[in-house]
């Protein structure tokens, strides 16, 4: 034990010394990241290789070589063989609102608009004057459904059928979502909950809910809907549309908020019960916060997804954006462009979904408050 | 054990008052079953106002269990639990009423981490208790000066010690005003070095006068503060006596063993 050749204990302060050489800094990222093993080496060789030689090939098609000045597809062709966006320059209002008449194009616009006034204060949580800013945020589904169809007080009335592209695909999407996220935590709450008769109704509609393809709804919602319905009550396809999406969503929303309810140690339920909180006061500021965070990469998650099952509504002939791909073939002049229209299609997708992406990231960071 | 940890701390006996009028919680006869498993046989247990028990036993004898019934956290199946004035039956109100006069310290601390520290004092007061946030804020910072930390109001829990915490969580209780405090090992999840700061929060409540309910294997602190040591044993209250009387001449047999373990160690 007490050898004394060796140094057990330091008998003079050691200095500080600088990290060795390549460790730190940009050299030392790469080397770390890139080329740490033999492995990691050849896969990152590929990697630049596969980076090599497909992005300037896309690049020259979609922006060196493109076309935006033409009448038809073969005179796109005539002048180069890149992509031919002129389609979509002569097309993209349609691909934005449908067959909404033009000279009212401003009521969409004005919705859409309004539709970031009522998102600030929902998302930005420590905004001045939130409290009023909110009610405008739980008015806003009324403000945007009398702007979209109008009919009374001045407005001209727009039927459901000329709704489409982008806008029908924002009126699908920002309801579903909207509503999926309270209906899908009231859904875990009461499958979490010890109460027999509210949980098995949860579990009936989440099993069965979950159990159906989207398509199989939607049918319902076109079709069906009215066998169940009492007669004379006949409500909007885009309602319906709507209601079916939303259910779908709530139940995929239920089951990620439950894994975050899960995942919460008793403990806090336990404290918030001793200090005498009831059961939706400690929901609200105990559970829910910790467990809707939890549950953010999941919500998002399914808010996406939710985003582009809209698309599945062409099915039922809705024009939402793939919707219109079919009409604009039709037209002599643009027969046979496809990879243009879907190129255009993914990207507006893209756009909303990385948003979304991106904003539940923030979030994630800013409600990180350290371990328990 | 600790008894050195405490030596600075003279808990004068004699400045503690006992009401030998005012119960504050009555137990009796009360069982409880786990599904088939009897849990706590025939408990009955009379605590006075500004008693101070310390509760002692084997693992899995029912501590815990016992006095998690006393805010409800666990339902007993028979017999009847008073806590002041209040009997505990199913009735929600009646439950929620015990629960304010009721503080309860956890081993774990179960803070909300997802809160500030101050907001995590002020919560109940505000949301139980109906109190202007102005008012329980003064409320709490004063509870957080006792603890001796008032400089951390603002930081999340995530951010402090353990014993940190744990005073934090025996402030948040204190700040609902309570009665009666529960604790249950409040410090068995701490490193030795921050045990004595937990404990010495814990005299100075016992000092002015709070009723408390208390398990923990501190039998130093046991020694200094309680007036009554109880040990329990599967399920049973098998002794209980004041502490000198308690350590130095064990009755039961089971009490006599657990204690040479517990010292000896
Ligand atoms: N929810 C539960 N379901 C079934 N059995 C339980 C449950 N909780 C506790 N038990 C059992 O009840 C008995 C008493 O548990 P309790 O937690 O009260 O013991 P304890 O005296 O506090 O022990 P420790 O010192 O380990 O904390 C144990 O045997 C335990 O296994
Ligand atoms: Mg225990």
């Amino acid at each position: 034990m007490s050898d004394n050749s060796v140094a057990f204990v330091a008998t003079s302060d050691k200095p500080q010394l600088p990290a060795p050489q390549g460790t730190t800094g940009a050299v030392g990222w790469v080397r770390q990241n890139l080329f740490s093993s033999s492995l990691n080496t050849v896969l990152t060789l590929l990697s630049i290789f596969v980076v090599f030689s497909v992005v300037p090939g896309i690049v020259d098609w979609a922006f060196v070589k493109s076309v935006w000045n033409a009448n038809s597809l073969d005179e796109c062709r005539q002048i180069s063989d890149g992509a031919c966006w002129a389609v979509v320059r002569e097309r993209y209002n349609q691909f934005l609102f449908g067959f909404y008449p033009t000279e009212l194009y401003w009521r969409p616009i004005l919705a859409f608009v309004l539709l970031f006034v009522a998102l600030v204060p929902a998302l930005w949580d420590n905004m001045p004057g939130r409290g009023k800013a909110l009610i405008f945020s739980m008015a806003y589904p009324f403000v945007a459904f009398y702007l979209i169809w109008g009919g009374f007080g001045g407005l001209e009335y727009v039927s459901s059928s000329q709704l489409g592209g982008l806008l029908l695909t924002m009126i699908i999407g920002v309801a579903g979502i909207s509503f999926s996220l309270p209906i899908g935590i009231i859904l875990a709450l009461s499958r979490s909950s010890n109460l027999p008769i509210v949980k098995s109704l949860a579990v009936i509609f989440i099993e069965f809910i979950r159990g159906v393809p989207l398509i199989t709804l939607l049918f319902v919602a076109h079709v069906l809907l009215n066998y169940f319905l009492p007669k004379g009550v006949n409500f909007d396809i885009v309602l319906r549309v709507v209601i079916m999406v939303t259910l779908f969503a709530s139940a995929y929303m239920a089951e990620v908020i439950r894994g975050g309810l899960a995942a919460l140690p008793k403990g806090q339920y336990e404290a918030a019960d001793a200090l005498g909180l009831g059961y939706w006061q400690s929901m609200r500021l105990i559970i829910l916060p910790q467990a809707l965070k939890i549950s953010i990469p999941g919500i998002v998650n399914t808010f996406i997804g939710l985003f582009k099952d809209t698309t599945l509504v062409l099915i039922i002939g809705l024009m939402d954006p793939l919707g219109l791909v079919a009409p604009t073939l039709g037209d002599q002049r643009w027969n046979g462009i496809v990879v243009e229209l879907y190129a255009f299609i993914a990207f507006m997708f893209f756009i909303f979904c990385f948003a979304m992406s991106r904003y539940s990231m923030y979030l994630e960071r800013k409600l990180h408050t350290g371990h328990r | 054990m600790s008894d050195a940890n405490l030596a600075d701390v003279q808990a004068d006996r004699s400045k503690m008052q006992i009401s030998d009028t005012d119960v504050a919680i009555e137990i009796s006869g009360m069982n409880k079953w786990y599904g088939d498993f009897h849990v706590l046989r025939d408990i009955n247990l009379k605590v006075m106002r500004g008693e101070r028990i310390v509760i002692c036993g084997p693992s899995g004898s029912g501590k815990s269990t016992m006095i998690r019934c006393i805010n409800r956290l666990e339902e007993h199946q028979k017999g009847r639990i008073v806590v002041d004035g209040i009997e505990l039956t199913s009735d929600l109100k009646k439950i929620d009423e015990i629960r304010r006069e009721v503080g309860m310290c956890f081993q774990h601390f179960n803070l909300f981490p997802h809160l500030t520290i101050l907001e995590n004092c002020t919560l109940a007061p505000i949301w139980v208790r109906k109190m202007p946030k102005k008012q329980a804020e003064e409320i709490a910072m004063h509870y957080l000066e006792r603890v001796k930390i008032p400089e951390q109001a603002n930081k999340y829990p995530g951010q402090l010690s353990g014993g940190q915490q744990q005073r934090v969580a025996i402030a948040r209780s204190l700040c609902m005003n309570p009665k009666v405090m529960l604790f249950d090992e409040p410090t068995s999840a701490l490193d030795p070095e921050m045990i004595k700061e937990v404990l010495d929060v814990m005299i100075g409540l016992a000092e002015e006068g709070m009723t408390m309910l208390c398990v923990t294997h501190e039998m130093g602190f046991a020694r200094k503060v309680a007036n009554r040591v109880i040990f329990m044993d599967q399920g049973q209250i098998v002794e209980q006596n004041e502490p000198e009387p308690f350590f130095t001449n064990p009755q039961h047999e089971r009490t006599q063993l657990f204690l040479s373990q517990i010292l000896n160690h």
